[in-house]
Formats: structure tokens, C-alpha cells, sequence
């Protein structure tokens, strides 16, 4: 039986830093780019503290979270009900933020909301994440016929617009939660596939991969106990800067009117519907809250995507 | 050299085709009927036959396939059912939109986050670079459609500096065209700031711990000097890829200001289509889409070797 702790001791922090051939890596990083969006890479191998930035933003997630969990629990008002009697009122002691221009609660609808824009931003990236990080576990380690038909595969899908698609496809099939989510999801599914391959192919062949198979570990076992516990840093924080991606996606669709169907709330759907009809002068909290709820968790999401590439130590132009 | 640049046409080449397969199956495999398109849902089961007959849709597939490509290649992208607009004016008067709109914003873009990553990469963790990376971070979590709306809000119906909305072709009035295009172009432009300059920073802060730099130092050149001649250029990798990610995705992803600002590009044209169910139109308009991606990226990867020409052995 090998001796786990001994193999994984040799995995140097700043693995992901080494090959950096520019022209083999120029594709990939084309591709894998994405997510530097948010990165930044200074500080390699020094471990600076999480800092209180990333605890208020783990805190205005985890907020968002609780109260999108326990939306039914709380003393809101129907987020549909309308209130014809209390249209565009300003924030006060009956409405928390006030109510929209069909006098419908705005605290209300934000919470609401805020289950559309977390379940279709993560669970579609965990869509993604299973299928195409699974695949690209696989291929990246295996090599061979089956890793240059499923590289050329992923490719060909990333350079068809994955927009036109998304909008396509939800506009003839559909918009109900699950819908938009899977369709999302297997829209991330090359990408996913693209970031945990280059990783996986990285880790392949290097010395405590080799030591495990000389001791005879079985090819899973290489894959799940070796390969995989150096590539999920990397799979977690690509996911992290996708979900936020996809969170702006769901606002995009809504203002198509293809996010989840009226009225319905999500946080794209409310932000269009502040900015419709001469919203935005007559009253901009409806539009206010939503935007800057979803500013607070993009900014929270590429925060502790940042702060957590920074930990692992994974160099932006690679991931 | 040239014989990397016979593969990579090659490659493009058959990208290309494979994209043109994709985009005919998803118009074609999507649930809907055009009939039902052209002639409303009410209509007699026979008059959809003969519909059918004269749009050439009960044919195989694979033949209605070569036949729309060859028309393609002849410059006929088909008609609309809807209107019967050639889908090729379409493209025409809407692709125009979205190459000034992205030309604009990827202008800005670079004129602010080249000058200031060169700035603050001399000195990380100097306040003028906390400053500058904490707000490109803000960027980073604002959507057009979040600053589209307050830019309108502010600029246009407050302070009366721009117009809220409207679109007069460049070839018309030049000046009036770009007066109307400058609130759309920055709205997209926040993300690609945040995103060049967070990249073109942490790669001109490795940059500088080269050998090559020292050198430079003790030869003693000026510090500018040593910046744009010599630490710019390796540092730009990161850079040309996300920039080919980002135009990539702007070419058909600015339907959000294209609609908030009623200017019709492609990228709204598509939508609309998409709604309508005019197959022809969202066939066409994704084949130029998804083949001005597959260009771009080559002419991304022309420019990865002149940054750097090892890029061709490797």
C-alpha cells in the first residue's frame, strides 16, 4: 500500500508555475484566460492572511445564502403580492426597501430573487464541473486518442458562441429554473473541461504520480487520490470566477425576458424590470437594491476566487 | 513560418466548416416548425406542404445543408420568412454596429489599463497600485446591464451630455455617430479594463524580477525606456489571449447595450430573431458570428508571434 502522505508531500506548492512553454501554453491560455478576469498574480510563495476583505465577503455570501435558504421563514410579504394601495412607496418601517411600481414588496423580491441568481450560478457551474471536469480529469491523465478527440471536441464548442446558444436554446425550449440551469451547465461543460485537462496533464507525469504507479496503485486510484487532490484548488477557483459569469448571464437572459418567466423574481429580472416603463427616474430602488446586491456578490465571489488562487498559489496567466 | 501558418489555415478551415454543421443542426434540430412562422398556426395542413415544398424543407437534411452553404458562398446568407429581408443586408447594416461599438470600448479599454498596470507595476503594494486594483476589482463586478442603465440615469437624461438613444450610420455624420456611440462603447468597456489591466500587471510584475531587466537597469536606461522596450512586450501574453477571449465574446455579447440603447447590431438582431423564430436570420447571423470568432483567434494567435516568435516551433 503506498504511503499517501509521503507521495503527496512531494508536491511542490508552485506546481501549476513550471512548464510555462509560451508557445505550447498560447492556446490554452487563450482558452483558460476566462478566468483571469480576476486574477492577479503577485506574491507567488507568500502566503499573505485571508484578510478581512475576504470574511466580509464570505460573510455577504454566506448572508445572501441563509436568506435565500430561509426565504419562506422570514416575516416577508408574498413577493408577488401587489399592494395597490402602497405603489412606489420609499423605503420605510412597513416596506424595508420600499415597493415597486405594482406595489409589490422589494425586500420581499430581493430574497426571492436571490434563489434564482444562486441556484442557476451554482448549481449550473456544478453541472459543468461534473461532467466536463470529470472528462477533463480523465483525459488530461490518460493522454492518447480518446484526450485528442475530446481537446479538438472542446475547441471546436468553445470557438460557436456559447451566447447564441444559451439564448437559442432557452428561447425554444423553455424557461423554467431547471431549464435555464441545465442549459447553462452543459454550456460550461468545454470550459470546465479545458481548465482541469491543462491541470490534469500537468500533474501526469510528475514524480509522485510515477512513485504511485510504480508502487502499483491502480489508474482510479492514481486519478482520485493523486491527480485529483492537485487539481481541485484550481477547479474551485475557476468555478468560483465562472459562477459569478454565469450569475451576469441569468441577468443578461432577464433582460430578454428569457430568465425565469414573470413574475417570477430574479435579481436580472428585477433589475430590468427597475429600468423598464421610466422605472429608473419615477423610482430607482427597484432597480437600486437588486444592482447593488448583485454588485456586493460578483465583488464577494471574485474576492475570495482572488484571495483563494493567491493561497494555491495559481499563476493567472495558467489556470 | 510559413509552413505554421499553412497548419493553422488549415485548422481554420476546418473549424469554420465544423461550425457551419453546428450552426445548420441547432436551427434545424431546435423544436419549432417555420411554417408556423410564416403562415401562423392556423393553417391548413396542405398549404404547409407546399410551404414546406417551396422553402425546399422536405428534403434530406444533408441536401438542404449543401444547399444553404453554397448559397453562403455565393454571398446569399437566405431570407428572412418573416419581412423577406436578405439576411446578408441584415448582417451588413447591423455588423457595422458591433465592430465600432467593441473598436471603442477595446480602445478605451487598453488606453487606460496599459498606462496604468505600467504605472503600478513598478511598485506593487504602493498605494496608487491598491487603489488601482481594489477599483478595477469593482469594475470587474459590474454587468453593462447594471451600469448601462445608471450611465443613461446620469449622463444622458440628467446632465443632457449624450443622447439616451439613437444611431446615425458613421458614413452619414461621423461626429454625430460617435457622440451617439460613446455611452454604449463604455458600458462595455469596464469589464475588459479590469481584466487587461489585472493581467497585463501581474505579468509585468514577473517581468521585472527577469535577468534581462537588471541588465537593462545597470546599463543604465531610463526607467520608461526599460518599461516599453523591454518589459512590455514579454509581458503581453496574457494579455493578447484574454483580449481574443473578451472581443470573442463581445462579438455577439453587446445585445444587452445594443438593446438598452436601441441601436440595432448584430448581436440584438440575433436575439430578436431568436424570438421571433426566424430560423433563417439566426442561421445566418450565427454562422458570420461564430466564423468572425474563429478568424479572430487566428489573427490572435498571428499576433502571439510576433510578441513572440519561439510560439511557431512550439
Amino acid at each position: 500500500m503506498p504511503d499517501d502522505s509521503e507521495l503527496q508531500a512531494s508536491r511542490a506548492p508552485g506546481q501549476i508555475l513550471t512548464n510555462r512553454v509560451p508557445g505550447q501554453a498560447a492556446v490554452d491560455e487563450m482558452v483558460l484566460s476566462r478566468e483571469n478576469e480576476t486574477l492577479e498574480s503577485d506574491d507567488i510563495l507568500v502566503t499573505k492572511p485571508l484578510g478581512f476583505l475576504f470574511w466580509m465577503a464570505i460573510g455577504w455570501v454566506g448572508l445572501v445564502f441563509l436568506m435565500a435558504v430561509f426565504a419562506n421563514l422570514l416575516p416577508l410579504p408574498n413577493p408577488n403580492f401587489q399592494n395597490y394601495s402602497a405603489i412606489n412607496t420609499p423605503p420605510g418601517i412597513h416596506h424595508l426597501l420600499g415597493t415597486d411600481d405594482l406595489g409589490r414588496d422589494l425586500l420581499s423580491r430581493l430574497i426571492f430573487g436571490a434563489r434564482v441568481s444562486l441556484i442557476v450560478g451554482f448549481a449550473s457551474v456544478a453541472i459543468g464541473m461534473a461532467v466536463g471536469g470529470t472528462l477533463g480529469l480523465i483525459s488530461g491523465f490518460k493522454g492518447g486518442a480518446l484526450d485528442t478527440s475530446l481537446n479538438a471536441g472542446s475547441f471546436v464548442l468553445l470557438a460557436f458562441p456559447a451566447i447564441v446558444a444559451v439564448i437559442a436554446i432557452v428561447a425554444f425550449w423553455g424557461q423554467s429554473l431547471l431549464k435555464i440551469t441545465i442549459i447553462i451547465g452543459v454550456g460550461t461543460i468545454p470550459l470546465m473541461f479545458r481548465v482541469v485537462r491543462a491541470s490534469s496533464l500537468s500533474f501526469a507525469n510528475r514524480d509522485f504520480v510515477i512513485a504511485a504507479r510504480t508502487m502499483g496503485a491502480t489508474t482510479p486510484r492514481i486519478l482520485f487520490r493523486e491527480i485529483l487532490p492537485n487539481v481541485i484548488p484550481v477547479a474551485v477557483t475557476f468555478s468560483l470566477i465562472t459562477v459569478a459569469g454565469v450569475i451576469v448571464l441569468e441577468g443578461s437572459l432577464a433582460f430578454l425576458g428569457l430568465s425565469v418567466a414573470l413574475p417570477t423574481p430574479s435579481w436580472g429580472n428585477l433589475i430590468s424590470e427597475g429600468t423598464a416603463n421610466g422605472n429608473l427616474s419615477i423610482n430607482p430602488y427597484i432597480m437600486l437594491w437588486p444592482a447593488m446586491a448583485m454588485f456586493l456578490l460578483l465583488l464577494s465571489i471574485n474576492l475570495i476566487g482572488d484571495r483563494m488562487r493567491q493561497r494555491f498559489d495559481i499563476r493567472e496567466g495558467l489556470l | 513560418m510559413t509552413k505554421y501558418f499553412i497548419r493553422r489555415v488549415l485548422q481554420l478551415i476546418v473549424v469554420a466548416f465544423i461550425i457551419s454543421v453546428l450552426v445548420f443542426l441547432l436551427v434545424h434540430l431546435l423544436p419549432g416548425d417555420p411554417s408556423v412562422t410564416i403562415l401562423g398556426p392556423n393553417d391548413t395542413a396542405q398549404n404547409r406542404a407546399i410551404l414546406f415544398h417551396q422553402l425546399g424543407l422536405n428534403k434530406p437534411l444533408w441536401q438542404q445543408y449543401t444547399t444553404w452553404l453554397t448559397a453562403v458562398f455565393n454571398g446569399n446568407l437566405g431570407q428572412s420568412y418573416l419581412n423577406h429581408e436578405s439576411v446578408t443586408h441584415i448582417v451588413a447594416t447591423g455588423a457595422p454596429i458591433d465592430i465600432e461599438l467593441i473598436v471603442i470600448s477595446q480602445v478605451v479599454a487598453f488606453a487606460v489599463a496599459i498606462p496604468l498596470a505600467l504605472i503600478t507595476s513598478r511598485r506593487p503594494n504602493h498605494p496608487v497600485d491598491n487603489v488601482a486594483s481594489t477599483g478595477t476589482f469593482g469594475l470587474l463586478a459590474l454587468p453593462p446591464f447594471v451600469i448601462a442603465p445608471i450611465m443613461v440615469a446620469v449622463f444622458a437624461v440628467g446632465l443632457h451630455w449624450f443622447p439616451a438613444t439613437g444611431y446615425v450610420p458613421f458614413t452619414q455624420d461621423p461626429a454625430t455617430n460617435l457622440h451617439d456611440m460613446i455611452l454604449p462603447s463604455l458600458a462595455i468597456t469596464a469589464g475588459s479594463i479590469a481584466v487587461y489591466y489585472r493581467l497585463l500587471r501581474s505579468d509585468l510584475i514577473s517581468t521585472l524580477q527577469e535577468d534581462f531587466i537588471t541588465m537593462a537597469r545597470s546599463k543604465g536606461l531610463s526607467s520608461r525606456r526599460i518599461m516599453w522596450r523591454h518589459a512590455f512586450r514579454p509581458s503581453t501574453f496574457s494579455l493578447l489571449a484574454a483580449a481574443g477571449v473578451n472581443i470573442g465574446a463581445l462579438l455577439a455579447g453587446t445585445f444587452i447595450v445594443e438593446y438598452l440603447f436601441a441601436i440595432s447590431g448584430l448581436g440584438y438582431s440575433l436575439v430578436q430573431a431568436v424570438q421571433q423564430r426566424d430560423y433563417l436570420v439566426v442561421q445566418g447571423i450565427s454562422l458570420v458570428v461564430a466564423i468572425a470568432y474563429v478568424v479572430l483567434q487566428f489573427i490572435i494567435d498571428f499576433l502571439f508571434t510576433v510578441v513572440d516568435p519561439r510560439v511557431i516551433r512550439g
